[in-house]
């Protein structure tokens, strides 16, 4: 017999480093043209990392996305970054690239103060303009702001940024401390199908939701989001890394074994992106990619329960683990 | 050794292989192309994937010496130098690689798909790339690219 149930898993994850400690530098180079190189030291694994850090700089330099080039190949040449991972790039290298930003656009500030006779309180920089507020006469191309700055005044319109969030302290009585940069939250919902004969599981329905802070880039976050949820996929339905732990026999050694989904273990999925911005992270920004991963198989675990009264204590919920499930409740 | 004489992306080549070498080998270290990526060696990822004749193939488990006289496409040669495919614009606007490991596998099941079905549907789609595995972007915009592809190529 199939029977149909629903379940739902929520959670929450820091971004960056839990403890603080957590350090990233970033440099941001205005050339003489008015574009921008970003240096940083955090890698791109494909989560996007060089496109939001070119994101942040075009919009604090107020420039183009594309006039920004985000060098980030070597990490001897590059400013110090702890690296891509612990759900911490957007935010800890993000908060760097802004900071660097804002302080190179200081520079053209300064530059443009004289330039344009007026104080640099008074300045904006947007439209590729260095430009009076409110009065839009007055406005130099960031071009020839950067050009008259390095060649005119000798100046090196280099903007540097470093954050790391000091290490927290906790309160030897209580234990208390704050140690989290930030948290995000998130909430899966599953719908399965069992079959009671085979111990087959058909996810018939997967819905991701996840708190972000602010939507940097809603297409990669749904890509982040999209192979976090089918990691958890694989977790709660077919990788085993020890099957018959803690005897490491039958250990698989090749992707032929180690059952990652396919395409045609992938449900239909849907994705849900809500905005309850950070205190301090780069326009409220929260890191997600870890996350992803972590509520899809407890929904589903929850689910099966839902449907046939079963616990499944120990991933992934095998066919044969269900039957051996059902059998010892009698079912 | 052996001489091979095949077509690689267009241009007739003349190698001397052995008898254990596969195809794979025979593209990244003798030819030098390397787009098809060693995955898993055992035939069971689909990133080494080349088309042999028009067909898909996973070039780890096809032995050199048994292309000789065909016709080997690899992601290289699916354009002309300089010119980008519809796939490969629609992988790039629509965000279907991240890591960009399995994508030369994944274009090519795709062109392997469309250059028989111009108008598949999404399980189709699924059904086509169902051999060749992705860790970063669980499908959805992978199929959502070949689709956007297949809806350009038409018109």
């Amino acid at each position: 017999m199939k029977k149909q149930g629903k379940g739902i898993a929520a959670g929450f994850y820091p971004s960056g480093m839990s403890g603080g400690g957590d350090s990233s530098q970033a440099m941001v180079k205005v050339q003489p043209d008015g574009s921008a190189v970003v240096t940083v030291g955090s890698c791109d694994i494909g989560q996007g990392c060089k496109t939001i850090m070119a994101q942040i700089t075009a919009e604090v330099l107020g420039i183009d996305y594309e006039a920004v080039k985000v060098v980030n190949d070597d990490t001897d040449n590059c400013p110090l970054s702890f690296g891509t991972f612990a759900s911490r790039v957007t935010y800890v290298d993000g908060l760097a690239t802004k900071m660097a930003a804002e302080d190179a656009r200081r520079i053209l500030f300064e530059v443009a103060a004289v330039m344009l006779e007026c104080s640099e309180d008074e300045l904006e920089a947007a439209d590729s303009q260095i430009r009076v507020q409110g009065n839009p006469d007055k406005a130099l191309s960031i071009g020839e702001v950067a050009g008259a700055g390095t060649f005119g005044m000798r100046k090196f319109i280099l903007g540097l940024g470093h954050y790391m969030r000091d290490l927290a302290a906790m309160d030897p009585e209580t234990c208390e401390c704050d140690p989290f940069c930030t948290l995000a939250w998130a909430a899966s919902y599953a719908e399965v199908e069992v079959d009671t004969e085979t111990g087959e599981v058909d996810i018939l329905r997967l819905v991701n939701s996840y708190d972000v802070g602010k939507a940097m880039n809603p297409t990669h976050l749904e890509g982040q989001i999209d192979g976090g949820a089918t990691m958890g996929v694989g977790a709660a339905m077919s990788e085993d890394l020890h099957p018959f732990f803690p005897s490491l026999e039958f250990q698989p050694d090749n992707l032929g074994d180690y059952a990652i989904p396919t395409t045609m273990d992938v449900p239909d999925m849907e994705s849900v992106i809500y905005e309850c911005p950070s205190t301090n992270g780069p326009y409220g920004a929260k890191g997600i990619g870890e996350m992803t991963a972590n509520t899809p198989g407890p929904a589903i675990v929850n689910a099966i329960h839902d449907a046939v009264g079963i616990w499944i204590t120990n991933l992934p919920a095998t066919p044969e683990k269900v039957l051996r499930a059902l059998d010892a409740k009698g079912a | 050794m052996h001489t091979l004489e095949l077509t690689v992306n267009g241009q007739t080549c003349r190698v001397e292989v052995g008898l254990k070498t596969t195809l794979l080998e025979l593209l990244r270290d003798k030819l030098h192309i390397t787009s098809p990526k060693v995955g898993c060696n055992t035939g069971d990822c689909g990133t080494c994937s080349v088309l042999l004749d028009g067909v898909l193939v996973r070039s780890c488990i096809t032995n050199a010496l048994s292309v000789q006289g065909k016709s080997v496409t690899t992601l290289e040669g699916i354009t002309e130098p300089g010119d980008i495919h519809p796939l490969q614009k629609a992988f790039h606007e629509h965000y279907g690689s991240q890591c960009g490991f399995c994508t030369p596998g994944m274009i090519l099941a795709s062109k392997a798909l469309l250059d028989v079905n111009p108008s598949p549907t999404r399980d189709e789609v699924k059904e086509a790339l169902s051999g060749n595995l992705c860790r970063c972007t669980g499908y959805v915009k992978i199929i959502d690219s070949v689709l956007a592809a297949a809806d350009e190529m038409k018109s």
